[in-house]
Parts: structure tokens; sequence; C-alpha cells
């Protein structure tokens, strides 16, 4: 099989060799760590190319799928006579019609040290969103860049989505470095300008690396085509490089699910999203504040003494304490006060815009609220990382913006817990998910920022349902304007300036007043319609 | 995920996912397929609500063509955990006289199978059915979501999915739509052996290597588990070796040589073999987007 796959052999290094049978039956491979990483860049850096060729050198590939591969080569390939390692990731056949990834895959492969789960991730940017979500629960990023083409913008948009969505450490692979003919200054011209760009960032750690994802160069084995670069290669990184998640300390526990077998159980069910707990601790209940003490950890294989983040457990409490889903239990000692303001990064997920005076359903943690957008900040500029001021918020668009809840929630910063400090905004009518956002550092400080009177009138207007929900400042001054030229008309006939205004002030008022009479009444007709078509379709079957 | 070992974190997120469901939806059922994910699916299902019973039944579609073994052996374990079993067959496929042998593996998936799932979800009204499908084994199932949304009539759009960031699921559906959920969508073909190995979980006796009566036809070693596979012109049936990686119906599925008759010889034999696990599987073999298609219709 491998003779006919024109491949640059290269060299095992020892972690990978398949494990050894006796290892595995003593349980070793049960001692494995896990990191989850995802694959980015531009389009046609070779993401696929790359984690198709670490499938392929860690084993992760077997015969007849590699048989498959190769009849697929011949139709889809985009590489010639040669393997087309893109076509082991991209699945759906709408992705290998067009050669390029359009939805996020999760592929797996292993080494003796450590699981991977990798997200291999759009490049186009019209999947942005499919990009974040691979992001989202990455402890590592690798983002790749075409050794001829340097960075573009978009590793400016993947690495500043990177960071938003906690990923703090990286992985720069400057691929396609066969085409520079192993150039050591290409590679050095390109870490120069990738560190100036991830000073704007949150990184803790940024590693380069000259790939050949085609030719394997440095993917599991250091190549003898760059001895200048003198570090570990893609995969030894991969297996040495920290994987903390991110958050502080404190005991948090959204509660997921209330366990009631019978009278005498009462058990809080759901993951651990940050700290540690331990019988006997005492805890406090929130939004409602009650407090009580662990009385029993029920763990996946029994009872428990302490319980750590990442843990799903089953907590009973000394006392009976109302809790249900969506509450948090947390630390006595660390308690979060519950608001009804959040300032949120937000993305855009959907073709509908997300903007001020729009009500959205927020799943924050396992709490389902309704909530309002009230003002967008601004939007940010990926390219640049520059904030511009906003209207609204189209699909792929990242922009700050604050909610305002109809009841208190529990949220913290995403900084601080990613599990409450991360958010999903769900479209109340469609229910598609329309964005995500990630919680900022200053939360329960947030508040309504100052906003220009007009827009406070529009949002208050639109509560009531004179305006639209999506009014802002433009329709109040599409609505003055109209009245002034009404204004203006009656001044020209009447010649009477009383007369005129008055006229002017009532279009204004009326105005607004008419569009609501004039939509219910519209509604209700179509209603109608839809009804008397809706019996029309199930007597004769609809169709069905 | 901190401290945890790589199966504690895929273990947690399983139970994460099962009791998702049982928190969001009205009714949800356990698509129970006897095979060894199904037997992992099952187990992490006991542990996710320990003390008490999961709160949903499980429910096998039943093509009437798998292995003696796998039906005994479902029996026995939803009378092992005390848990209410439903089994479905599609009367009117039995009735039209589908079969694996002469109406062909394509559409007697589609009909028992497909048609069968879809008749079972509307008969009881289940508005989530957990499956225990891993996205490691096909690669459009790598673009699965773990909360998959079914149109009315149990559709899958490839290109409409949900985005599903986090573990934040978007659990909201309409009336009559449903959830195909997955809650072993991060494991693997290895984590699921070595999972049953650490857990001590009873798996189908047919996973170990014993003699068994087999035809060789078209390079795959179908069992004759009964008289309704008929022999071909000069074929007799020759007691081998064999075990089998996955389990479906009895015709459509091939038998490996093997002298692997215990868990950790299993683990040690596929880790170090070439070929997947759906190799065996006849149905799969239509073409890459074959599975795709299949998806869209309503197959699991």
């Amino acid at each position: 099989m491998r003779a006919q796959l024109k491949l640059v052999e290269t060299s095992t290094p020892e972690s990978i060799v398949a494990e050894d049978p006796a290892a595995v039956a003593s349980g070793a491979a049960a001692k494995r760590s896990l990191l989850r990483f995802l694959t980015c860049g531009s389009v046609d850096d070779g993401k696929s190319t790359l984690l198709g060729r670490l499938l392929y050198e860690t084993g992760a590939v077997f015969d007849d799928q590699l048989q498959v591969l190769e009849r697929d080569s011949v139709r889809f390939g985009t590489t010639g006579d040669d393997m087309d390692y893109a076509l082991l990731v991209d699945g759906l056949s709408a992705e290998r019609e067009q050669g390029i990834t359009i939805d996020v895959a999760y592929r797996y492969f292993s080494t003796a040290k450590r699981a991977f789960i990798a997200a291999d991730t759009p490049g186009h940017e019209q999947y942005t969103r499919n990009m974040a979500t691979g992001a989202s629960t990455a402890d590592v990023a690798i983002i790749l860049v075409d050794a001829r083409k340097g960075v573009l913008p978009q590793t400016r948009r993947h690495s500043y989505i990177v960071s938003m969505l906690g990923v703090r450490r990286v992985i720069v692979a400057v691929n396609k470095i066969d085409l520079v003919d192993y150039d050591e200054s290409v590679f050095h011209r390109i870490e120069q300008e990738y560190r100036k760009l991830a000073g704007a960032l949150e990184f803790l750690e940024c590693h380069f690396v000259p790939v050949s994802a085609r030719f394997g160069d440095n993917v599991v084995a250091v190549s003898d085509k760059t001895p200048w670069y003198g570090r570990a290669p893609l995969l030894a990184l991969l297996e040495n490089i920290e994987a903390a998640p991110q958050s502080d300390d404190a005991f948090r526990f959204p509660v997921q699910w209330v366990n009631r077998p019978h009278l005498d159980f009462r058990g809080f069910s759901g993951t651990i999203a940050s700290g540690s707990i331990g019988v006997g601790d005492r805890i406090i209940a929130l939004p409602r504040g009650r407090s009580s003490r662990v009385v029993r950890i029920l763990g996946p294989s029994g009872d428990l003494d302490v319980a750590t983040s990442g843990q799903s457990i089953t907590l009973t409490l000394a006392d009976e304490i109302d809790i249900s889903r969506g509450d948090v239990i947390v630390a006595a000692s660390a308690p979060t006060a519950p608001q009804r303001h959040v300032v949120a990064r937000l993305l855009a997920m959907n073709e509908a815009q997300l903007a001020p005076g729009r009500n959205y359903v927020v799943r924050i943690g396992a709490n389902l609220a309704s909530a309002r957008l009230v003002a967008l900040h601004h939007q940010v500029d990926v390219h640049d990382y520059s904030e511009q001021p906003a209207a609204a918020l189209p699909m792929n668009g990242i922009g700050l913006a604050t909610l305002r809840f109809e009841t208190d929630v529990v949220a913290t910063s995403y900084r601080a817990c990613q599990t409450l400090g991360a958010l999903l905004l769900i479209d109340p009518h469609s229910n598609e998910t329309v964005g995500l956002g990630v919680v900022e550092d200053d939360v329960g400080k947030a508040v309504v920022p100052t906003q220009m009177w007009t827009t406070r009138l529009a949002t208050g207007l639109a509560d009531f349902g004179v305006l639209p929900a999506d009014a802002g400042q433009s329709e109040l001054a599409w609505l003055a304007a109209s009245a002034l030229v009404t204004t203006l008309i009656v001044l020209a006939l009447s010649g009477s300036l009383a007369v005129s205004v008055m006229v002017g002030l009532a279009d204004f008022v009326v105005r607004p007043v008419l569009r609501v009479l004039f939509r219910s009444t519209w509604a209700a007709a179509s209603r109608r319609r839809a009804a008397v078509r809706e019996t029309e379709l199930t007597t004769d079957g609809g169709g069905i | 995920m901190g401290r945890l070992t790589h199966l504690q974190a895929l273990e947690a997120e399983s139970i994460f996912v099962l009791r998702e469901v049982a928190a969001t939806c009205e009714k949800p059922v356990l698509l129970y397929s006897i095979g060894k994910d199904s037997a992992v699916l099952l187990h992490l299902a006991m542990k996710a609500f320990a003390p008490g019973k999961p709160p949903f039944p499980l429910l096998h579609v039943d093509t009437g063509w798998k292995f003696r073994e796998m039906i005994a052996f479902r029996d026995l374990t939803a009378k092992r955990l005390g848990l209410d079993l439903i089994v479905h067959v599609n009367e009117e496929g039995v009735k039209a006289g589908v079969n694996p042998i002469t109406s062909g593996s394509a559409v007697h998936t589609d009909v028992m199978k497909t048609q069968g799932l879809k008749q079972a979800l509307d008969k009881y009204g289940f508005d989530a059915a957990f499956g225990g499908a891993r996205r490691d084994e096909e690669t459009s199932r790598a673009k699965e979501r773990i909360f998959s949304l079914r149109t009315p009539d149990h559709r899958w759009d490839p290109k409409a999915q949900r985005p599903e960031p986090w573990r934040t699921f978007n659990t909201r559906k309409r009336k009559g739509e449903s959830f195909r959920v997955f809650p072993l969508s991060n494991w693997t073909e290895a984590d699921v052996w070595d999972y049953i190995a650490l857990e001590n979980i009873p798996v189908v006796p047919l996973y170990f290597a014993k003699r068994r009566p087999v035809v060789e036809r078209n390079g795959a070693l179908i069992m004759r588990d009964d008289d309704r596979l008929p022999l071909l012109p000069g074929e007799t049936p020759q007691m081998r070796m064999v075990r089998f990686r996955t389990l479906g119906c009895f015709p459509l599925t091939g038998a490996v040589e093997s002298t692997a008759a215990t868990l950790p010889e299993i683990i040690a034999e596929m880790r170090a073999s070439r070929s997947s696990e759906r190799q065996g599987r006849v149905i799969d073999h239509d073409g890459s987007s074959s599975m795709e298609l299949k998806k869209q219709e309503g197959y699991f």
C-alpha cells in the first residue's frame, strides 16, 4: 500500500509507535491525557492536508480508508498524482466537490502519551462561525501560514477569534516550506511578523514550526531539509504542550438536572465548571442565595470525598432547599452576585444580524433566559483589531454588547470560568442559534452605558410595540423629518404657523400609532388567510 | 478538563450529554443496537442517573436478521438492568417479504432499519433518540453534531446544522422536530474497547473469537447463523476461528479470522490492525458519500 503512495518516507519517532499490546492490556492506554486542538488559517493553507497527514502518520487511517482515499484523490483531488490528504477530513459531498472545508470536522488520533481531538475548521470568511465553534473547545490552536504568502487577513482574523475564545497557546505552522526551498529567512520573517500581531492578543505561548504538510517535513519527525530549525517537530509540540484550561479555582457547579428517583433521595447533577468541592463543604445556591452543606458526592464510579473541575457528579445537601435546573451552586466562601446586565463580546452566526432592541433567548450555563440586546458598543475590525461604531452585527461580525436579562442570571467572566462565561444567543421564534458570546471581565459592574436620549426613546417606544423592535435613532429621525415636511407643506398652503406646527406634531404622534393599528389588522387578516390555507392542506393530505 | 485522563474526560462529557437530554426533552429513548457502542452508551446512562434508573426506555429496531446471540444478549441485558425494552419490527416490510438476501442490502437497510426506526419514533412520539454513533466511524459522521436536529419527517440537512460551540447546547425545537443525540461522538473504537475493559462491561460473545460456521462470499466471511442463508452451489459452511468487529444483520456482516478470545487480545489485535471496523459492513460500500445520503433520509 505504502509503496503506491508517492510519500516521502519519514522516520517514525518512538513516541508514535503503536502502543505495545502488553502495555495496553495493563491499562497504560487508559492513563493518557486528552488534548483538544484546532487547525485554522487561510483558504488553501493546507489545514486539512496537515490534519490528514497527522492522522496518516500516527496510524489513525486504515488501509481500506486509504483505498477509498486513493480512489477519491483521482476523482476530486487537488494534488495531481499524489494522495490528497484533505479528502480524509472533508467528508461532506459539497466539500469534496468544491475542494474546500465548510463545516468543522472532528478527527481523532493518539500516541502513547496523549489522545488528541482535532477540529479541522474552514478558512473561508463566510464560515467563520464554524471556525469559532472549533475554537470554543480547543486547548491549543495550530495556525497555518502559507510560507509563500506570509501573514494574511485571515491569519489575523483567526488569531483574534482563537484568543477571544480563550485559547492561550498557539502553534504557528509555516506550511508549504518546500515551495520556498526550505528558506530560513522566509520562516524568520513570518515568525517576526506574527509575533507583532500576537502582541495585541492574549496568548501565553507561541511556537513556530516550518512544515510541509504534503511531504511530511517536521510534522512527526524533524526534517533534514531544515537543519536551521533545530527545535521539536509539530507532533512532539502537541504531545508536550500544557493543556490546562483557563479558569480560576473558585467552585462553580451549574445544576443540570435534579435527580429524584424516590422520596429518600434528592441530588443535584451537573459537571463542575471550575474549582473543587469536598464532603462537608458549605455552599450557596444562586440566584436565590440559600446556603447548605455537601453531604454526598456521587461520581461516575461511586461516592467521592472530593471532586474537581470537569467531573460529572451528583451532590446531595444537608438541607431541603429549593434548587432547580439553571441554578448554580458555589462555594460559600466565594459567592457571585446574580445580575441583570451582562457585557459580552458577541459573534453573529446567522444571516439575521444581531441588533440593539432585539430579544433573544440566551443559554448561559444550564440556564435559559430571555434577554434584550440593549446596546452595541462597537464592532471589532478583525483585520486591524480596531473598534468601529456599528448599528448591528452582520453574520460573522464580532462586537461588544450589553444584554439585559428579564430575570437575575448567574454569570462570570469567561476568563474566570468558561462554562459560566459562555453564552448562546437563540432566536426565540426560529430557535436558530444566531450568535455566541463571551462575558467580559467587568461583569457585575456592567451597566447600560449612557445612551443618546433618542436611542433610549426609540428602545422604549419599541417596548410598547409603537416602533419596530429593531428601531433605532434612524426611525425617530425619519418620523421627525416627515413631520417637518408635513409642517412646511401646511405652512406653505395655509400661511398659518400655529396650524402648521399643530398638524406637524399630530403627524409625528399619529403616524406610529396608525402603524401599530395597521400592522395588527393586517396580521389578523393574514392569520385568517393562513388558517384557511392550512385547512385546505389538511383535508387533501397536504401533499404528503 | 484539568487532570482527568482522556477516558475520564470522555466519560464525563457523555454523562453530561445524557443528562442534558433528560432535562430538556419530553420523551427521550435510547436506540439500543446491542453492539459494543450501545453497551458503553447504556453503561454510561446507568451511571448518569444513579442511584435512579435512566428516565427513558430502550428501543431496538429489529430487522429479523440479527444474530441469535444478539437477541439473547439484548433480552438478558434489559432484564439484568431492569429497564423497559421496546422491540419494533417494520411489519409492512416483513409482509412485503423484504430480506437482505433477495432484496439486497440497500433495500433491506432502508426498509427494515431506516423506515422501521421512523415508524417507531412516530408511533411512540419520542422527541429525542440517543444513538451510539461515533465521529471516527465515517467522514460524514465527523461533521455531525452531538445534538442533531431532525425535521418532522426525520430528515437531516448537513448544510443547515446549528453551530455547536462548547458544551452549551441549543436544545430548543419546534413541535414535531426531534433530536438525534450522540453522547459517544468523541469516542474512538479504541476508546470504546479500553473502556469496556476498564469497566468490565458485558458485550455480545460474538466479539470474541470462536469456531463458527462461515462461508466465504466476495471476500467476506459470512456466518450461517440459521438456514435462511441459502448455500450457493458447491458451498459448504466451514468451521473457522472467527470474530466480529461490528455487529449487524448476519448475512451482511463479515467476520474476521482471529484467535482473540479475551478483551486484552481484542484490544491488541485492534491496535495492530490495518483495516477499519466498518470494512466488514456491506452496506457502507456504495461510495464515500452514501452514508451522508442515508443519514439525510433518516438513517441513524
